[in-house]
Order: structure tokens, then sequence, then C-alpha cells
């Protein structure tokens, strides 16, 4: 049996409190939402934090909170099932609740929250083994060893950015909201992410993530495809995210397409954007723009599914996304 | 024998084991604890392949919690499946052969503190060279794995040759050559095998464990342990599946039992699902070149079959698989001359073993594609041609294998009626496509692992005055309802219900020796075995209730838990009372049945593998989608039609038909047991996140036909559908992509990479280049049942030895390679 | 062992109290398992991967094998144990038992659990919210077929509140 090693369990009833033993605690101390991510890492000895601070508890973090119209807040610790079925996201913001809809299995979403799949751990599977397999390659950059398997002239890790949510809360502009000890602030899902496997978000130490905020709808309309083997179970090994807004007469005022699981953190196809604003998206300019995208992504062999053919996908999947919006 | 109008055989009724599975009650290996117990864990080997230079375990028998410490000096006796092949220890002794191989055991108080304990063993590895596909097995200047085998890594050379090949091919009219490759997959099995030792206080010991085989447990630990084996006694509790997954004896049974006996105190272990991965025995990788002469009409003149087994750090079953993947391309077409070659290699991962379907489905997804592209060349519907060549009920195959009833011309007939196929292929639209296949499969072994001519079954029936019966038999039931099939056939015998069974099952002490869960044979060999032991009870109950009746015991009818006269149904007694009048008459009831198949026809060497009481058959269309952007292919659905030669219990049948396509279904399309042979050899993915295997999401829907031609040889004329119905999924799915997209996948699995590499490329087609040369000895030479041969060999073709004649461009092994080992 | 602190939880499981002192770090599963004796509960991956080791807390599917005793205190769990009332079996469990939906058994307690949770939600589920229902639950033997066929045939026969039959194909084949 996979067992956890031993750590202390703090279960703090307000973010403050929480921030403050996160804060002194320091670096030995992680927090746990639903811990599907973060207890697999610690049975597989990827982390072994001495401290958990548990966030159940905290009534603030969990739950949704105003309209459509000027926008949403999700407390971090909303679990999976819970969002991607509440009245409003389903009405409102479809594409976040079939997008949530896709990860892991429902047994596990209703264990996941949103702030811990904001936060995941990036993934690699020369880095997702026991500890007795990764000592059995010296271990890699990412725990306890020195070089990367993926590329092993590289000098950061490439684990990937394997969450779901991610790329279409970075399309649609979504925000997301930090408290710690100095205070709290608010930075845009894009920014959040850094493309480093180790230090993957942008995140202090002490910090807490509260609440992701969606922006009000506006007129933009947003899809999700999600490339995996299985329909269930398996994290992205191609996420593509499109956020579109559009003028009555069908010109692209904006289009932000953003790729997951193809580098440590969501990918923007910036120039497929500028190809496709201030143009009706026809056939032709959905190939050209797709063709752009595929150019920013660069595929690794650390998932599932041969690197080659994911990178040829990202072109097929990026045009199905343009296609169902226009 | 019961008339033909049963009461209990035949019906839909509940899994006898069904209720306690259902509400939490079934003890499985690793839910029995004991006071006092121990709890075991394995330090396995980082390296490929390397000499042990030195253990030392000191700080980890300080470590708090640790009562003992083994290694492979403890446990220095060999012991395998096989009677050739005794090359495994309970620990390794001086060297390890495989990522995962055992080197040290800690037993402790929990088991967390054994995990601790094992980073305090200091073992001193010397690596050596590692060996990780199937060219560097084949490479003489690599280093040989084991000191034993046939040449350098290859443990087996098998060369056979039934009839004239030559003079058949001379007789085709169009000669059609292929080379497949099926990838290695596992078991994958729900249950991690665990397995508890309790030491016994006369010095005895009794050990519970996920098996399969019980039976060769027991004898492992006799041989290993230096125990009489009277003193070991070996439990299998019902399995949480299997597959052919827990079917050797195992190193950690060993240990456990070892360490019990070292320690006095009941040991409990349970792998982790990364160390299934490593217990492995699955599916071996096999590459298969394939060479057949047809004449116009697509009768087969002549065959030649090679196939390269990638066998994995030990023997396990290999010599048994090596055979197997040569043996049952006879009994579906008619073969006329048939040529048979195949090694097996040793390479440096888990050993490869058996799983469902062992060793045949391989060659069967070769030869079904290449059937569907025999039916192009010759222009002929697929299922016509197949039906046209089909071996005749009651005849003796090339290499002289006894086909009984042979119902599948019945079942092609019914997959191609109920897909509607005729209007189907090569008429769908562009990107969807149907493909048909069909497979064989024995129904039990016809001869025993170890050479012996004792009965491979046995069932002993206790009658008790209460009008219950407690049934006795070594059988194992792993979810197949082997137990279920065992008291419908016992229950219908003695006119009574199966719940006044008590069934006592896979206990070397106390049941009679049934070899186990593998070969499909527990049905056929064990049913046979039961209907014996109830007759007999039958006639002693019928011999004395008809003298206390006053009439002749022939017209006795046992039916709802009654004995009475067939003419004057008013006349007669319970059950209960009919016990007690033959318990007055003769003394305690009790009575015995056992199982032994009927002699094979083939006496050459290697004629042992393939004779079968009997042969289940199935047929299969497959319709799929293949999206040609991406090669995604989605299996919509199956038809799938088996002969089962008569269902015991038709709802049970059709859940294995069920399960056999799924199964199949994940080996076509995503299960893949595959190393970094860039990483030191480690296996890729040992886990169920990235080991893929089909969730409700990617299973197709299932149309079962149950095809009843009932056997001579099978209890009520059963048959096998565990393992068969596997067997056509995969050559059906591949067969269907050809049809919507016209490109050949070769191989297993059928990931959509491949598929579009296939769509883009000039042949339009994904799989192995040829074999790599093979300097393969002469063959055997046996004279076909048709040639008026006896079934012995003739001798070996002298000077005919057929080098490496399909010889590899230089650049080809490299894909082999790639594709076996990644 | 290793345990830096043992705590005291108060779990209630199928309907009872039970008081315990574990070390905090061991999972529900193991609790249940190993310090109640409730081996109902299996396990085949410890790592949310495979789906046996389902239980309901408070009347949803969670992964036994990734929850923490110490976060369910206040909850109301149950396992496959505590699913049959009265010495009745739920029809849930009758209809896995008359189909073969239990071939090796060891996915069953996971899967009964997710199917009780989602006919609770809707009555009369459809092929593909079956399905959907219980992606989250592997099973290696049955090919999720008889499962499926016995889920449709609780449903009905929570419906109709009487014993119906299976259909003859489901039983027999075509
Ligand atoms: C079998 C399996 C399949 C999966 N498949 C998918 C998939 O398809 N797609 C997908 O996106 N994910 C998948 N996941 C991952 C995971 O279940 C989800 O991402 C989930 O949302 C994680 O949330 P959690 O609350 O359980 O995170 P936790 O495990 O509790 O935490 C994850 C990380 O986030 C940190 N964290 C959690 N909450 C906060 C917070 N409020 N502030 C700051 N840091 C925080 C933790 O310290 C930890 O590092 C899968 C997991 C498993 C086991
Ligand atoms: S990308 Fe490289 S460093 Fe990062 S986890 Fe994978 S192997 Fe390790
Ligand atoms: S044991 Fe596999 S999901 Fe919990
Ligand atoms: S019944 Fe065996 S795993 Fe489902």
């Amino acid at each position: 049996m996979m067992r956890l090693p031993a750590f202390t369990y703090a279960a703090p009833r307000s973010i403050d409190e929480a921030a403050r033993i996160l804060a002194g605690e320091g670096p030995q101390a992680m927090l746990v939402a639903g811990g599907t991510d973060l207890y697999p890492n610690m049975k597989r000895r990827q982390q072994s934090p001495r401290v958990l601070i548990g966030l159940r508890g905290i009534r603030e973090l969990s739950g949704i909170t105003g309209i459509p119209t000027t926008g949403l807040s999700i407390g971090a610790c909303t679990t999976l099932t819970d969002l991607s079925t509440h009245r409003l996201v389903v009405e409102s913001y479809p594409a976040l609740s079939r997008a949530v809809r896709t990860i892991s299995t429902p047994i596990l979403r209703n264990m996941g929250t949103i702030g811990g799949n904001i936060c995941l751990d990036t993934r690699c599977n020369y880095y997702d083994q026991s500890y007795e397999w990764r000592r059995a390659i010296n271990f890699c950059m990412k725990c306890d060893g020195d070089t990367c398997w993926v590329a092993p002239s590289s000098r950061t890790c490439l684990a990937v950015n394997s969450s779901d949510s991610v790329p279409l809360l970075c399309a649609i502009g979504a925000t997301v909201r930090l408290a710690g000890t100095h205070g709290h602030r608010e930075i845009a899902m894009r920014d959040f992410y850094n493309k480093d496997g180790i230090r993957y978000i942008n995140k202090q130490p002490d910090e807490i993530v509260t609440h992701i905020a969606l922006p009000p709808v506006n007129g933009w309309s947003a899809t999700y495809h999600k490339l995996a083997r299985r329909g269930s179970f398996d994290f992205p090994v191609l996420g593509v995210a499109v956020a579109m807004w559009r003028d009555p007469d069908g010109t692209v005022l904006d289009a932000r397409i953003y790729l997951n699981a193809v580098a440590s953190a969501p990918v923007e196809a910036a120039e497929a954007r500028q190809a496709l604003i201030g143009h009706k998206p026809t056939p032709d300019l959905i190939a050209h723009a797709s063709h752009l995208a595929s150019i920013n992504a660069k595929p690794m062999d650390n998932t599932d599914l041969d690197y080659a053919w994911r990178k040829k996908m990202v072109r097929v999947y990026v045009r199905r996304a343009l296609n169902g919006l226009s | 024998m019961a008339g033909d109008r049963h009461r209990i055989v035949g019906k839909p009724i509940r899994k006898v084991d069904g209720p306690s599975k259902c509400t939490g009650q079934t003890l499985f290996a690793d839910d029995l604890s004991f006071p006092r117990m121990l709890w075991c864990k394995l330090l396995r080997s980082p390296h490929p392949h390397a000499r042990i230079r030195s253990i030392d375990t000191s700080r980890a028998r300080n470590h708090p919690g640790v009562v003992a410490v083994l290694t492979g000096r403890d446990l220095p006796i060999p012991f395998g499946i096989l009677p050739v092949s005794q090359d495994e220890h309970a620990l390794c002794l001086d060297r390890v052969r495989f990522v995962g191989d055992p080197v040290a055991a800690i037993a402790a108080t929990d088991e967390e503190a054994a995990f601790e304990a094992l980073r305090l063993i200091d073992v001193d590895y010397e690596p050596l060279d590692s060996i990780l596909s199937i060219p560097d097995a084949l490479d003489p200047a690599r280093p040989p794995i084991h000191d034993y085998g046939d040449d350098g890594n290859i443990h087996k050379l098998v060369s056979l040759e039934f009839g004239d090949v030559e003079g058949g091919f001379a007789e085709a009219k169009e000669i059609i050559e292929g080379t497949y490759f099926y990838g290695g997959n596992t078991h994958l099995a729900m249950e991690q095998h665990a397995a508890v030792a309790v030491p016994e206080a006369d010095g005895r010991i009794r050990l519970y464990s996920s098996t399969q085989t019980p039976h060769y447990s027991h004898r492992a630990l006799a041989k290993v342990l230096e125990m009489p084996p009277a003193h070991i006694r070996v439990i299998a509790p019902p399995t949480g599946g299997g597959f052919g997954g827990k079917t050797d004896p195992f190193n950690h049974e060993i240990v456990v039992a070892k360490m019990a006996l070292v320690t006095g105190r009941p040991v409990k272990i349970c792998l982790t699902r990364e160390e299934v991965f490593y217990c492995h025995r699955g599916r071996h990788p096999v590459l298969m070149g394939v060479r057949m002469g047809m004449k116009s009409d697509g009768s087969i003149t002549a065959l030649h079959f090679r196939t390269l087994l990638d066998g994995g750090g030990y023997g396990s079953y290999g010599v048994a698989s090596t055979y197997y993947t040569g043996a049952l391309q006879t009994v579906t077409y008619d073969v006329s001359n048939y040529k048979f070659e195949s090694a097996r290699l040793f390479t440096n991962k888990p050993p490869c073993g058996p799983k469902r379907g062992h060793g045949t489905p391989q060659p069967r997804f070769a030869l079904e594609i290449h059937m569907d592209r025999a039916a192009e060349r010759l222009g002929m519907d697929p299922a016509e041609l197949r039906l046209a060549h089909l071996v005749p009920p009651g005849s003796l195959t090339a290499n002289y294998l006894k086909v009984g009833s042979m119902g599948l011309g019945e079942c092609i007939r019914k997959v191609v009626e109920g897909s509607r196929w005729k209007e189907k292929f090569r008429q769908l639209p562009h990107g969807r496509g149907v493909g048909l296949a069909c497979g064989a499969y024995l129904s039990g072994a016809g001869l025993p692992i170890y050479w012996n001519n004792l009965p491979h079954t046995g069932v002993q029936l206790k009658l008790d005055r209460s009008g219950g019966v407690c049934v006795f038999c070594g059988e194992t039931d792993v979810g197949q309802g082997s137990d279920s099939v065992l008291a419908q056939i016992v229950a219908e015998v003695l006119g009574i219900e199966p719940i006044d069974l008590r069934l006592v099952t896979s206990d070397t002490d106390l049941t009679p020796v049934d070899l186990g869960s593998y070969s499909s044979r527990v049905t056929l060999m064990m049913g046979n075995a039961a209907v014996q032991a109830a007759e007999r009870a039958r006639e002693l109950l019928s011999s004395a209730v008809a003298g206390k009746l006053e009439i002749p015991p022939t017209r006795l009818v046992f039916a709802d838990r009654h004995v009475f006269d067939a003419e004057r149904p008013e006349i007669g007694m319970t059950f209960a009372e009919a016990v007690q009048t033959a318990e007055a008459k003769f003394g305690t009831i009790g009575t015995v049945g056992s199982y032994t198949p009927p002699p094979s026809a083939g006496r050459y060497r290697g004629a042992g593998v393939g004779p079968s009481p009997a042969y289940s058959y199935s047929a299969a269309v497959a319709e799929v989608d293949v999206d040609p952007d991406t090669g995604w292919v989605r299996v919509q659905k199956i038809w799938m039609a088996h002969d089962v030669g008569r269902s015991i219990n038709p709802v049970l049948v059709m859940g294995q038909v069920e399960g056999g396509v799924y199964m199949g279904l994940g080996e076509a399309l995503m299960e893949e047991q595959v190393f970094r042979a860039n990483r030191n050899g480690v296996h890729k993915f040992p886990s169920m996140l990235e080991y893929k295997s089909p969730t409700t999401q990617e299973m197709c829907d299932v149309t079962t036909y149950l095809v009843e031609d009932p056997d001579p040889n099978g209890p009520f004329g059963a048959k096998e559908v565990g393992q068969g119905p596997l067997l056509p999924v995969p050559p059906a799915i591949a067969n269907a992509v050809y049809d919507a997209v016209g490109v050949r996948i070769d191989e297993v699995p059928i990931t959509p990479e491949k598929v579009l590499k296939a769509l883009q490329a000039k042949d339009r087609r994904y799989g192995p280049a040829d074999l790599p040369p093979v300097t393969w000895p002469p063959p055997l030479q046996v004279a076909t049942p048709r040639q008026g041969g006896d079934g012995r060999a003739i001798g070996r073709a002298i000077g005919r030895a057929s080098g490496g004649t399909t010889s590899t461009p230089a650049a080809e092994p490299a894909r082999v390679d790639g594709r076996v080992t990644k | 062992m290793s345990s830096l602190s043992k705590l005291r939880v108060r779990l209630r499981v199928n309907g009872e109290e039970h008081e315990m002192l574990v070390p905090v770090e061991k999972t529900l599963l193991e609790v249940l398992r190993e310090d109640m004796g409730l081996t109902g509960t299996k396990h085949g991956c410890e790592l949310g991967e495979c789906g046996a080791c389902a239980v309901l807390v408070d009347g949803k599917p969670v992964l036994s094998c990734l929850a923490l005793p110490v976060e369910l205190e206040g909850h109301e769990i149950m396992t496959v144990e505590g699913l049959a009332a009265a010495g009745r079996m739920h029809p849930l469990q009758e209809a896995f038992a008359d189909l073969g939906a239990a071939q090796c058994g060891y996915c069953t307690p996971g899967f009964l659990l997710a199917a009780k949770s989602l006919l609770e939600q809707s009555s009369d589920p459809t092929r593909d919210e079956i399905k959907d229902a219980l992606a989250g639950n592997l099973c290696r033997c049955t090919g999720y077929i008889k499962i499926y066929e016995a889920v449709e045939l609780a449903a009905r026969r929570m419906r109709s509140g009487s014993e119906t039959a299976p259909e003859q194909a489901v039983l027999y084949g075509r």
C-alpha cells in the first residue's frame, strides 16, 4: 500500500490564520485543499512537507459569489463538481463548466478544488514516479537530482502545466486573488505562471490563493478542447482554449488562444491572435491562424502519446476550436 | 447424465458468490489479518542487469520496528513454473535481471517501518551490459542473461514442419507475405498481489495468496523451503482478477512463508501497483513474419509462420508461450502444410508469461489480418473466404490437434447478419469501417505443466443427512465464475439448489488437486469431475431409495430437492431423506470424481502444447470511426459470437464475452507495457494512470451471440469462454481501420500517431519491417495426417537450415528496436 | 510507526460513531481497513487512479485513499458494508448479483457506491449518464456492460418497487 509520510496537520479557520502558519513554518509547510494532487505526490515522495495546512475548514474560501454581468468570484476551495454544476457557471460560463468537467473523474472532482487545480504541480513522466523508480534513473532536476532527462542540455525543468481550467481562465481574462501576511493582491491568470517546471507559479511562499475572479460576460464566447488518451482520468496532453469577441458583422475583435500541456506554463498564441483580429474568420484564415498557433507549441517527450504527433495535433485542435466559435 | 431439460444448468442464475461480493463480505488475501502479524516489503533492483557484489543489511536490522531481514542467501534454491526453467530465486542470489527484481526483504511491525528500512539496506552492484530489445538479444556479442537456453540470449528455439511447405507454396496461386508486431501488455488485475503466511505451532505453515494456481505455489514452496509438501498448506482466497498474472509461483509468496518460519509470526505482503507491473508475466511482445500460399479459391496450401518473442528476464511459462505462438493457427481454417519457427529471447525486463489467450492472440492478430489481405487479393468477401475453408468438426489438423465440435461457421454467420456486414463492408463513408476476424482457444491444456499421469482435477462430495452437500475442489475462482459452475453442475445432477451446497475450494490441505485457473481448463475439466462425483453420489442414493420404494433405480428423478418416481411423482422422498436412506444402507456418503484429458494425437517433440479436449471458437465484427485528421480510432460497436459448446450459465458466459471484448479493445488501442531503453530500462509508466486501460468512456457497445454446439468432451457439452473472445478483437479492429481509411496497421496498440503516419505513408501501412535475421535450425519434419503420418517426427531436415531468408536492410531493425523498447 | 503525532478522531461510519487514535497521515482507506476491520473498501493504486477505494461522504463518492480522517469529522461516511439495511441487500446489490456484474468483485464496492449516488440524483438515468457517473471507476473483468445493465435494472426495480425481471437479451445474449 502506498502510504503518506508523516507530517503534522494544521486546520486553520481563517485565511489570516492560515497565512500566519504558512509564514511561520516556512518552506517545510504546504497548503492542501482537496489533496488530489498533493497526496499522490507525497506518497511517491516527490513532495514531503513536514507540515500540512488544510484549507478545507476555511469558510471564506468556498463558494461562488457575484453575478455574470459584473463577474463572478470563485472561492479557491470550491470543489470542481460544485464549480462545474453551479447554475450561473453553467448558464453564463458554459465553456468553463465544460472544461472543468473534463478534469480527472467525477469522484476526484468531488474532492479536488479550483485553487488546487490552478496551483497543480507541473507534470512529467520522469517525475510522477515513486522514489524507487526515480532512484533507478538517478533522479532529475525537479526533485532530488541534477539533470533533466527530457532534455539533458536544458537548464530548466520542462515539466508540463497540465491543468484543464488554466488555459480557459487565461483566455477569458480571469484573475487570481492572493492573500499573504503582507496583505492581498490580484494578478491576471496569464501572469501567474512561469516557464519553469520547478518554480511554475508566481506565488510568494506565504501566499494563499483565495479566489479566482471571472470577468463579466460581455459578448465573448469561449471554448476548450482537450486531447487525452481516455475520456476520464487522464490529464490533458494538449489543451486549447479560445475566447473570442466578434462584431455583429462577424469581424473578430479579439481572439485569445491559450495552449496548455505543451510547456511549463500556458502558452499564448499571440501571432494567431494578431492574424485573426480585424478579419472575418474564413476557413483559410482559421487554417492560417492554426498554423501560427502550432509554431508556439513545443511538446516534449514527457507525457502520454507521441510528442511529434502531439505537435501536429495543435494545429488540428486550434482549428477545431476556432471553427467551433466561428 | 441428466436429460436434455435441465433445471439449473443453462439457466442465468445468480453467481453463487454474488451476494458476498456485493456486500463486502468476501475476504481477499489482503483483507486477512492475524494477531501479531508483521508486514513485509521487498527491496528491488534499480539496475536492469547487474551483479550483486555484496549486501549489507545491518543498518536496516537496527531500524525501529524491523524484526527480520532476508537476502538471497536465505533462500538459495531456484524455482520456476516449468520444470525446464527453474531459473528464479525468491531473492536474487548474485545477479539481478531487470529493474524491479527483488534482492532483499524486510519484515517489520508495520508496513511503513518496513518501507523506510528498505532504504537502509546497502547493496553494492556491478552494472552489466543490458539487453533491452529483440535485436540486442539476437546479437551473439552481447552477454547472456542466463547460463542456460538454446544459444546466447535465445532461451528457446523451435522449428517444426508439418507436411511439405515448399511443395505447398509451389501449388499456390497467390503467396501473401506480411510482418506484424504485437506489443507487450499486462494483466492489470484490480487486486494487487497479496500473500499472508501463518506459522502453525507444530512447525507447519499456511499461506494465503492471491493466486490462480495454489497447487503450483505449493510445489514451489515445498521445493525452496525444503519442507514436506504435506506440511505446507496453500489457500487461494477469492482472487481479485488474474487474467494469467497470478499463475506463476511468486517470489513474494516464498519470502513471506520463509519470514513466517524465521520469525514465528504471521507475515503479510501486499504489492504496490508498481511492483505488480514488475511481477508482470504478461503478454509477450511478438514480432511475426507470415507467408501464406493459397489457391484461387482461397484454400491454404502452405503457411509459414515465424515468431520472435521478447521474453524478459526469466523463463516463466515462456517455453509454452513459444509453442503457443504456433499451435492454434491450424484449428480455424484448413491448412495443408505448415511450418513454424520461433525463438524466445531473454531481455532485461520483467518476465513475460501467460495473459488471457496465452501466446495465441499475437499470431491470431497476424493471421486474421493476413486473411483480410488474402480476401482482398482474391477478390472475395472476407467472411465468405473464411466460411469456405473452415476446419471440419471431428478432424485432425496438420499439427495433430483433434478438433471436436466446431461452431465457427455459425459464429461468422451470426455476426455477419447481426452487424449487417453485407451492407457495410467497403460501403461505409470514408472514416467509418467494419472489420471481421475470428479466433479459437483451448478448453484446457491437454498436458499438465510438469510431467505426470495423474488427473488434472478432482471433486469430492460429502452428503449430509441434513440435505446439505459439501463440495471440495481445488479450483480457484478468479472472477470467471468457476464456483458457480461447480455449484450448478452438482446441484443439477443431485436435484438440489446451489444454496444447498457448501463449496470448499482452492485449499491444498482440504481439497483434491485442481491444477488451477489457467488455459481455460476449469469448466471443462472440473465440470467433468463434478459430473462424475455427483453421478456417483446419485447412484448410491438411487440404489438405496429404489430399494426402499421398490422400483427400478432408473425410474428415479432427482429434482426440486426430491427424489421420486418418474411415473408416479407422488411416490418419493425429500433429498435429505434420500441421503438418510443411503447413509443407513451404506454408511457415511462421500464420492469423488476426477478428470484426465484424452491422450493427444501428436507424438513429436513440441506436440505437448496445443492439444485440448475441445476448442472454443469466436467471430467478431468491429465497427469503427477513424478521424483522418488525427488518426484517432473510436470503436463504436463489436458484434461477438462465441461457440461455447453449451452455456452452464448464459449470463456468466456473456460476462466473460464482454470482458474479453473489453480486454481485447484495450490491447488493440492503448495498453502497452514498455520500457525506457535509454534510461536504464525502467518501466515507462508503472501506474494505473499512465498504463492506459479503457474506462467507461472508451468501452464500446457489445452485442453477444452465444452459439451452442455441444462438445462430446465437455460437461453438458460445455467449452471455454474465459479467453477465446479476446482473440478476434484486435484484428477485427485493425481490419475495420483498413475498411474505414484504407491503411494497414500491422501492430498493436493501434495508436493515433501510427494511423496518421500510415495515412501519410506511401505504402499506406504502419508496422514492422522484416524480421531480424535468425539462424533457424533445420525443422523437425512431421508428416501430416493427410500424408498418412502417425504423429511422430520423421526427423530433422538436414541441410535445409533456413538462414534469415528474409534478411533485413541494415537500417530496419532500428525501427523494430524503437518500437519494442521505446 | 514514524508518525509525528496521533490524533483523536471521531468518524461517523455507516451510521455509527467511532472514536479512535490514529496517526494523522493514515488515510481513510487505511483506517477503515486496518483499524476498523471494514475491509469491504478495496484498493488498486492508492493514488486516485482506479476508484476501487470509493466511499460515500455525505452521499457523494470520494476516494478514501486520498482522504484524511481528520478532514472528515462531522461528515457521514458510508462504505459497502453499510449499503444493506436490516439484512436486506440494496436493490443495486441485488441487481449486481443477479447479472454477474461482480465478476472478481474487487471493483464492485466502488461501483456500487458511485451508482448509489447516481440513483439518488436521478431515478431513471440514461446509459450515457450511467457511463459518465461511473467514469471514475475502473473494472478489468466485466467490460462495464453488466454493470450498466445492473444499474438500469436496479433503477427500474426501485422505481416500480417490485422485482422486475431482467430482459432476455441481458441474460441469454442474442
Ligand atoms: C488520477 C488523477 C487524474 C487527474 N486528472 C486531472 C485532469 O485531467 N486535469 C486536471 O487539471 N487535473 C487533474 N488531476 C489533478 C487534480 O486532481 C486537480 O488538478 C485538482 O483540481 C487539484 O485540486 P486539489 O484541491 O485536490 O489540490 P491539492 O492537492 O490540495 O493541491 C495542489 C497544489 O496546490 C496547492 N494549493 C492548493 N490550494 C491552494 C490555495 N488555495 N492556495 C495556494 N496553493 C494551493 C497545494 O499546496 C498543492 O501544491 C488529476 C489527479 C488525479 C489523481
Ligand atoms: S522536465 Fe526534466 S527536470 Fe523536469 S521533471 Fe521532467 S525530467 Fe525532471
Ligand atoms: S485505491 Fe485506486 S483510487 Fe483509491
Ligand atoms: S469485477 Fe473484477 S475488476 Fe470489476
